[in-house]
């Protein structure tokens, strides 16, 4: 079966001309299957928004290729847009038109697609079909939005950064809605930097960080890749009495402990990626009394994709990347 | 022309509802030119010729005169005892004072006033008259202050192409920065939407919203001040058309690659202002010296207020506007087709 999206080696140069030019991508490929709901997973600047506008056809590639569909922006751009649906990462939609006057104004766009009052039940505005759009919260005005992506009836959606800056409440009506477009068959591709969003929502993720892309799997896979899905996470307590501060523990020690695949130090947090907790634990309990450490803190839960990101780059999804050098 | 008449209607219908539901336009587009022509009309209203303030002195040789000036509804009399009259005229009560010498008159008064040198030339005039002089050339006067060729009718087509100017800049300029702004255009061209489907939208809008605004002015000039209005209705209202596309033209082409409110308020500021001081709104634009007068014949408002005064004023035909309309709709359409090629939609 074609794939939904192919992009061949998409490089994007902003400012080519100037001293200083970003590169925002630097070699970016992607396959994107029918049917499956794809997140592009990564801190901000790392280059998705960069990556799914030229994809949307809204931004030129300095070079490399991209078929949507099976078809090419530059041949067949309204053959396209036709077919798909977009949901940009910022637009304030016109506040003195009512929900409804707003998703009809969309609906004529397409030659065909869904009812305004049935696209409106899906994103669960139907009570508000009458208000002005400078009346809704938010999470509203998101749903709006969305609603407004899916008049079209696309069989590719695209929805960069949906739930950035919603309340949690905002957050999982959004995440229904992307569900119920994989009920039906359709693809999605979503761009965010919540791990947990795309953990839940994504049948496969691609890590994306400094323009490219990392790593590409289905959240388990690339979790199962770490070596153990479990991480146990612990601090030590600092400047005990006397002259004797032991020092840290070697990190080399602590990776010998049973069933530990990976062990890094991250402000002063000691985060062990493990096989089987139970058998690591006393295990390190252990270690740390014949080394005179005394525990601050012990928790431990299931790995995350943020894990994956962290092991690759040793920074944060939450890390902002605009500062790059 | 219009590739999805569905989309097109619906464009309309939401530029329509925008604009009746945000009452800053709706009096910048109505009201204000109204509150102006009100304005205007009061200050430079025809008043009766102003009455000459004279004082003659209260002695038995200025008998004659005092009747004279007395009868005639030209003169505000004053008969000013002796040595009050001086004190009169000092204090600017009376223009002139008329004092009795040895064999005839005397005009006492301040020259370097024209008001005073005006009273002087009347009261003469009058005094002479009486006495016996013969003006040796006969003349008739004509006097015009009929409807039709005072200042507020001049002044009312004026406001008229003022008002088309600056809904035309505003009204489609401001509208299309606004959404660029708010990245509705990205979102738009996101969708398959017809890029110029859209912009005609707006444009026709516009010229939908000059209707009323033609017939409220007129109407307003009409009521208040008996502005005639000599030429048919559709005449004028085809003249206006004309003025409101390429303003609108105009308004695109100022807007199209604008990303900041700022921006686009200098831009337009920039264009406006000198056809609000060239062109003819207030006073006649042949006022300025002849060698600037082929640029100012060149500005889109000259050319729009001289058809607007033509076919209200004088009845003027649309035929005969046809220089005027043809560089009005150059102006629109040069304009329109540079603008949709540097339009910028993200």
């Amino acid at each position: 079966m074609q794939p939904a999206i192919v992009c061949r080696n998409l490089k994007k140069r902003y400012d080519p001309r100037k001293r200083d030019p970003v590169d925002a991508l630097v070699g970016l490929d992607l396959e994107v299957r029918v049917g499956e709901c794809f997140g592009l997973l990564g801190p901000n600047g790392a280059g998705k928004t960069t990556a799914i506008e030229i994809i949307e056809g809204l931004l030129e590639p300095t070079s490399g290729e991209v078929e949507v569909l099976g078809m090419r922006w530059a041949d067949e751009e309204r053959g396209i847009r036709q077919r798909i649906g977009i949901s940009l990462q910022e637009t304030r939609l016109t506040e003195k038109l009512t929900v409804h006057e707003t998703v009809r104004l969309f609906r004529s766009f397409y030659d065909r697609g869904r009812q305004p009052e049935e696209v409106l039940e899906v994103v669960s505005l139907q009570g508000k079909a009458r208000a002005w759009v400078k009346k809704l919260s938010g999470g509203q005005k998101q749903r709006l939005a969305v609603a407004c992506a899916l008049v079209g009836d696309p069989e590719l959606l695209f929805l960069d950064e949906p739930t950035t800056g919603l309340d949690p409440q905002s957050r999982r009506e959004l995440w229904e809605i992307i569900h119920a477009q994989r009920q039906r068959g359709r693809t999605t591709l979503i761009t965010t930097h919540y791990m947990d969003e795309a953990e839940r929502l994504c049948d496969r993720v691609a890590i994306v960080d400094r323009g490219r892309i990392i790593a590409l799997g289905s959240p388990a896979e690339l979790i199962a890749r770490l070596g153990g899905d479990h991480v146990i996470e612990f601090a030590l307590e600092n400047g005990q009495a006397g002259a004797g501060v032991p020092p840290s523990p070697a990190l080399d020690a602590l990776r010998r402990l049973p069933t530990v695949r990976d062990c890094r130090l991250d402000q002063g947090s000691y985060a062990l990626t493990v096989e089987r907790p139970h058998v690591c634990l006393p295990a390190l309990l252990e270690h740390l009394r014949e080394e005179s450490h005394v525990m601050a803190r012990l928790t431990t839960r299931h790995a995350s994709l943020e894990d994956v990101f962290v092991s690759l780059t040793g920074r944060h999804l939450t890390d902002d990347e605009t500062e790059r050098s | 022309m219009i590739q999805n008449c569905a989309a097109f209607k619906e464009l309309f219908l939401c530029r329509m509802r925008q604009f009746y539901r945000e009452p800053e336009a709706i009096f910048w587009t109505y009201g204000f030119p109204i509150l102006l022509t009100v304005g205007l009309g009061i200050a430079f209203r025809t008043r009766p010729p102003e009455r000459v303030a004279v004082a003659v002195e209260d002695v038995p040789a200025t008998q004659r005169a005092r009747q004279v000036l007395g009868e005639n509804q030209e003169f505000d009399l004053t008969v000013a005892a002796a040595g009050e009259g001086v004190q009169m005229l000092r204090r600017g009560k009376v223009s002139i004072l008329l004092q009795a010498e040895e064999g005839g008159h005397v005009y006492r008064y301040d020259p370097t006033q024209p008001e005073a040198r005006l009273a002087r030339q009347r009261v003469d005039d009058v005094l002479q008259r009486d006495a016996g002089r013969v003006d040796a050339l006969p003349v008739s006067h004509h006097e015009v202050t009929e409807p039709g060729s005072r200042y507020i009718d001049f002044l009312v087509p004026g406001l008229l192409g003022m008002n088309l100017m600056g809904g035309g800049l505003w009204g489609v300029g401001f509208v299309t920065v606004d959404m660029r702004i708010r990245k509705l255009l990205k979102r738009f061209v996101a969708t398959p939407m017809s890029r110029r489907d859209f912009l005609l939208a707006v444009i026709s809008g516009r010229m939908l919203f000059t209707l009323p605004e033609m017939f409220i002015l007129l109407l307003t000039g009409w009521l208040l001040f008996r502005v005639t209005i000599v030429g048919g209705v559709l005449t004028i209202f085809a003249v206006a058309l004309v003025g409101a596309v390429s303003f609108a033209g105009i308004g695109l082409l100022v807007a199209c690659r604008a990303q900041k409110m700022e921006t686009i308020s200098g831009l337009m500021n920039l264009v406006m202002l000198p056809m609000w001081l060239f062109s003819g709104i207030f006073f006649s634009s042949e006022r300025f010296p002849d060698s600037m007068q082929p640029l100012i014949r060149a500005l889109p408002l000259t050319q729009l207020n001289d058809a607007l005064r033509a076919v209200i004023l004088e009845g003027a035909s649309l035929g005969s506007q046809g220089v005027p309309l043809l560089i009005l709709a150059a102006w629109g359409l040069v304009s329109f087709v540079l603008g949709l090629r540097w339009f910028r939609w993200t």
